[in-house]
């Protein structure tokens, strides 16, 4: 007779209560971070969404391609330096996007960054450098390094004087530092590598690469297209030293095809690079005078590596060992699969394996973003207000328990935002506001139905004790029904769109799953532990459950009574006339319902 | 019709009962008209697309102190193309131009600052590719029938195959009707819309299965008995639900009105308000639907059972007979037994329904109740509590 999970109302509670404080810990630990993270458009920056093509026409795009792209632009937008810049893909295979999101920037820069393509140049080397930044005095002699391996080994020359000492900078070396000043201003100096190039090489370049930091990481990572047609002095990228190189002799076009490949040997991998004819002479020519020439690290200036420059950053520095005629070259060294394989894709790729169409830009200023999650914040407050109010008026003391629920729900998914947050990185959109506004109603829709299902019961002369575990169970099989479709409607929404519906699918999922906490482990408890107290036994006007509420004739009180009485009594009448046992159809309708 | 209280009041106290199934063809006249106004309407005027489906770029700019011919004059000789300006409550300028690089969108927006006395970075700018609309659409299309076939397959499962047509065809109706109204009205339709259009689904579908539940739960054994008709009982649902779908709608609208209320009054133009209209017209229709739409369906698929045809001619064959012995025993009453008649409650009173089989005496209480008035037969008197 007695439902299950009703006998211990207390136990229920309980349980929730330790789950929350357990939440509640873990979320607002000290010394972690535990702020809801907003969205663009509730804190102001800008949100560009890419969609990846493939560089040949009709191929299709790989999930590797694909994380090899995000890893590159999240490379780059690191290197702003701007704290919770995020890029994400959405979606997958041809269908995928890719959303770079930067918080307090404006969109020039943003999309500046992400749509370029990164320029790859070979270029000779004419010195190798320490990585730290030189005094003017003590340039003259060139630090070694191990230029025969995409990774050059450990300098570890020590210089006497750390800082940068700027002298004669009155040559025509452009010092490329880049971020205009609106988008640095916004975030106190977002910024892209360092390089230094000129003309010629001149004292006052030399000077100038002296002075460049190669173990500040800003410098690493790359984001700064260097002009071929002109020296170049930038940082390797693992920031183990630093070159001074000439004019590019061969662009990135002119590089066919490249693959990473195990040696013939066996042991160790090397990357092969395959060039277009005008590639293939310029290599010849500069592979002849190249492999003549002293080996870098020596002090000699030029020597026989070319350099690899990928948006002012070197990514291997290779050595020629001898010339290299008709277009084919190997590159070796001490590549482990991946260095190889990332090698290769630089190479053949230019630096993004696929080309991006940007298909949209949001760029929203601070202001209108807190003017956005104040609207927001405002129209859920007034929501559950009113919402509250309704059910109070609506149910009384029930509408108490509705109200008191709806408030833990509203805790409890504010408990579950930080949670996300913190876990896996996710941020609160005005979309996704907007669900949590929706889902107001929803939940407040699981309470009406439990309600309406007690009062049902209380009509058909149930006491109140039965009617609230009998309409629970009832209510209970209505309620997993609909969330099911609405929670299945989220998870759908959420694996299939982009952009701003993904914030809200996921609210509405989160929000749906607990609506059915909410509704199985607080407000069935609490309206069972309600049913016991002899305040609602009454039939109070304000237990929401009085005789006149539920059906009856108002205008005289015994009539409702009497109303229900004869109800009773007609299917008395009933039975007694086909002669069904009346415990027996009791019985059944026990059955049918549970 | 009993006194002059409030109809609200009346169905509440469930003196009421409203004939939902047996008065289908009103209801599907009056859908069948809207319907039809929404397609003419998307049809003839089609949808006015935001800048995200065609593309384009758009500028809002806070507390704006240009005109609005100042703000086109300015776009317009930038962008070299047609320019929508519109003012929203909040001060804010929206500014719609044809599609732009970003950096032509940087300098648009730096001239509508400097013409309108705010900063460039304080306007808010979204550049929208044209060929971004038809893949966002392409994707909410593909989740949309994803989605349906889903919840077809879990309407199938749980209910059976007459609920999940019964279910997808008041879908498709809020959604028609939905869409029509955007394309009347002019709204404009942004992919906020389209998420709104979505939860429309979710919603218009949760009302339905609640619906649908008691339905279920109201004809379960039902052949078993030939007190009621498969039309009865699940007219009985639909009232026994009626005041949970009217409180749960307002519970429900209200906190989008709020969303309405304060978008509009706060921020003008932007997602929360797309979002918040296009779930107020949805889940109004949504409610009518569940109400006036899912269930006569329903029960208009469950006619051509033979085993509800067989159902309903064993009930009126055993109200005949009631009557007759009714007559016999010379007690007062009038019956008529009729399905369509069962209305607003003063019907003349039906005879006794009588328990058989494995009819719930639920059912046939709340049945009894229902379809009776004032009843005017000797009452044995009971001193039964509710408790």
């Amino acid at each position: 007779m007695a439902p299950p999970a009703t006998s211990r109302p207390g136990r229920l509670l309980i349980a929730l209560v330790v789950l929350l404080i357990a939440g509640i810990a873990w979320a607002f630990w000290p010394n972690t971070a535990s702020d809801v993270r907003l969205g663009l458009d509730l804190q102001g920056g800008t949100q560009v969404i890419l969609v990846p093509k493939p560089v040949v026409e009709g191929a299709e795009i790989t999930e590797e391609q694909l994380g090899q792209t995000v890893e590159i632009i999240r490379a780059r937008v690191d290197g702003l330096g701007v704290a919770e810049a995020e890029v994400t893909t959405q979606g997958s295979g041809s269908g995928a996007a890719i959303v770079v999101a930067v918080p307090g920037l404006g969109q020039d820069r943003v999309v500046e960054l992400v749509q370029r393509t990164a320029l790859l140049n070979f270029r000779p080397v004419w010195n190798i450098l320490g990585p730290q930044p030189v005094d003017a005095s003590e340039t003259d002699a060139p630090e070694t390094g191990a230029p025969d391996e995409a990774d050059p080994s450990q300098n570890d020359e020590t210089q006497a004087d750390p800082q940068a000492a700027d002298g004669g900078a009155d040559n025509d070396s452009a010092d490329t530092e880049s971020g205009d000043g609106d988008a640095a201003a916004d975030n106190g100096g977002a910024r892209s590598a360092e390089i230094v190039q000129a003309d010629s090489y001149t004292p006052g370049f030399q000077t100038e690469v002296d002075s460049l930091d190669c173990l500040d990481p800003v410098n690493l990572a790359g984001g700064t297209p260097d002009n071929p047609e002109q020296w170049l002095g930038a940082c390797d990228q693992n920031g183990l030293s630093k070159y001074v190189m000439e004019p590019a002799f061969i662009q990135g076009v002119s590089v066919t095809d490249a693959n990473a490949q195990l040696t013939q040997q066996g042991i160790g991998w090397v990357v092969t690079l395959e060039f277009d004819s005008e590639g293939a002479r310029a290599l010849a020519d500069a592979s002849t005078e190249l492999s003549s020439l002293p080996e870098c690290g020596t002090g000699a200036s030029p020597c026989n590596a070319f350099a690899i420059v990928l948006d002012g950053v070197v990514v291997s520095a290779p050595r020629f060992n001898e010339p290299i005629i008709g277009g084919q070259a190997q590159i070796e060294g001490d590549f482990n699969a991946t260095e190889a394989r990332d090698l290769a894709n630089v190479l053949k790729y230019g630096a993004l394996p696929v080309t991006l169409d940007v298909v949209d830009i949001t760029s929203v200023s601070a202001t209108v973003g807190g003017d956005q999650l104040r609207a927001g914040i405002i129209a859920g407050l007034i929501g559950l207000g009113v919402v509250s109010l309704y059910l109070l008026l609506y149910y009384r003391v029930l509408g108490l328990v509705a109200v008191l629920s709806l408030a833990v729900a509203a805790g409890l998914l504010y408990l579950f935002v930080v949670i996300f947050s913190k876990t896996i990185g996710l941020t609160l959109t005005l979309a996704g506001v907007a669900g949590a506004i929706v889902a107001v109603g929803i939940t407040a829709d699981s309470f009406i139905v439990y309600f309406e299902r007690i009062r049902d019961e209380l009509r058909d002369g149930r006491s109140l004790r039965q009617a609230c575990d009998s309409g629970w169970v009832r209510a209970r099989r209505t309620l997993l029904a609909a969330d099911f479709v609405t929670l299945l409607a989220a998870v759908v929404l959420y694996f299939l769109s982009i952009g701003s519906v993904r914030g809200f699918a996921f609210i509405l999922g989160l929000t749906t799953v607990i609506d059915l906490i909410i509704a199985f482990w607080f407000t069935h408890p609490v309206v069972v532990l309600l049913g016991r107290m002899r305040f609602m036994h009454g039939g109070s006007k304000w237990s929401g459950l009085d005789p006149e509420r539920l059906g009856g004739n108002s205008a005289v009180e015994s009539l409702s009574g009497r109303s229900r009485r004869k109800r009773r009594d007609d299917y008395r009448d009933a039975k007694a006339q086909f002669g069904t046992d009346a415990t027996d159809s009791t019985d059944q309708g026990q059955e049918v319902r549970s | 019709m009993s006194g002059a209280k409030g109809f609200g009041q009346r169905l509440y106290r469930g003196e009421v009962s409203y004939d939902f199934v047996g008065r289908w063809r009103r209801w599907y006249i009056l859908s069948a008209i809207i319907l039809i106004v929404s397609i003419g309407a998307l049809g003839f005027r089609g949808l006015n697309l935001g800048i995200e489906f065609r593309g384009g770029a758009d500028f809002a700019i806070p507390n704006a102190t240009c005109s609005v011919v100042d703000a086109r004059a300015v776009a317009e000789a930038e962008t070299g193309g047609q320019t929508i300006v519109t003012v929203a409550s909040s001060g804010t300028m929206r500014v719609q131009t044809i599609p732009l690089t970003s950096a032509e969108s940087i300098a648009v927006a730096d001239s509508l600052g400097e013409a309108c006395g705010v900063t460039g970075s304080e306007i808010t700018v979204q550049v929208v590719g044209p060929t971004w609309g038809s893949e966002i659409s392409a994707k909410a299309l593909q989740g949309l029938v994803i989605f349906l076939a889903l919840v077809t397959i879990f309407l199938v499962v749980y209910f059976e195959w007459r609920m999940a047509v019964g279910a997808l065809v008041a879908l498709l109706h809020d959604l028609v009707i939905t869409i029509g109204i955007y394309a009347l009205v002019g709204l404009e339709v942004t992919p906020a819309t389209a998420i709104g259009v979505l939860t429309i689904l979710a919603y218009s579908l949760y009302d339905t299965v609640v619906v649908y539940d008691k339905v279920k739960e109201n004809t379960r054994g039902i052949y078993g008995q030939s007190v009621m008709t498969y039309d009865e009982a699940a007219n009985l649902a639909v009232n026994q639900t009626v005041v949970r779908s009217i409180n749960t709608s307002f519970t429900s609208l209200l906190p989008v009105l709020a969303i309405i209320t304060v978008g509009a009054g706060l921020l003008g133009a932007g997602t929360l308000l797309d979002l918040a209209v296009a779930l107020a017209i949805g889940m109004a229709v949504g409610t009518y639907s569940s109400l006036f739409i899912a269930t006569p369906v329903l029960a208009q698929l469950k006619r051509r059972q033979p085993e509800t045809k067989s159902l309903a001619s064993r009930v009126k064959a055993r109200r005949k007979q009631a009557l007759k012995q009714a007559k016999d025993s010379a007690q007062a009453k009038a019956g008529n037994g009729g399905v369509e008649q069962g209305d607003d409650g003063d019907s003349p009173a039906e005879p006794d329904p009588e328990p058989v089989g494995s009819a719930s005496p639920e059912q046939i209480r709340e049945y009894a109740r229902v379809q009776s008035g004032d009843r005017k037969q000797p009452k044995r008197q009971s001193r039964r509590k509710r408790r």
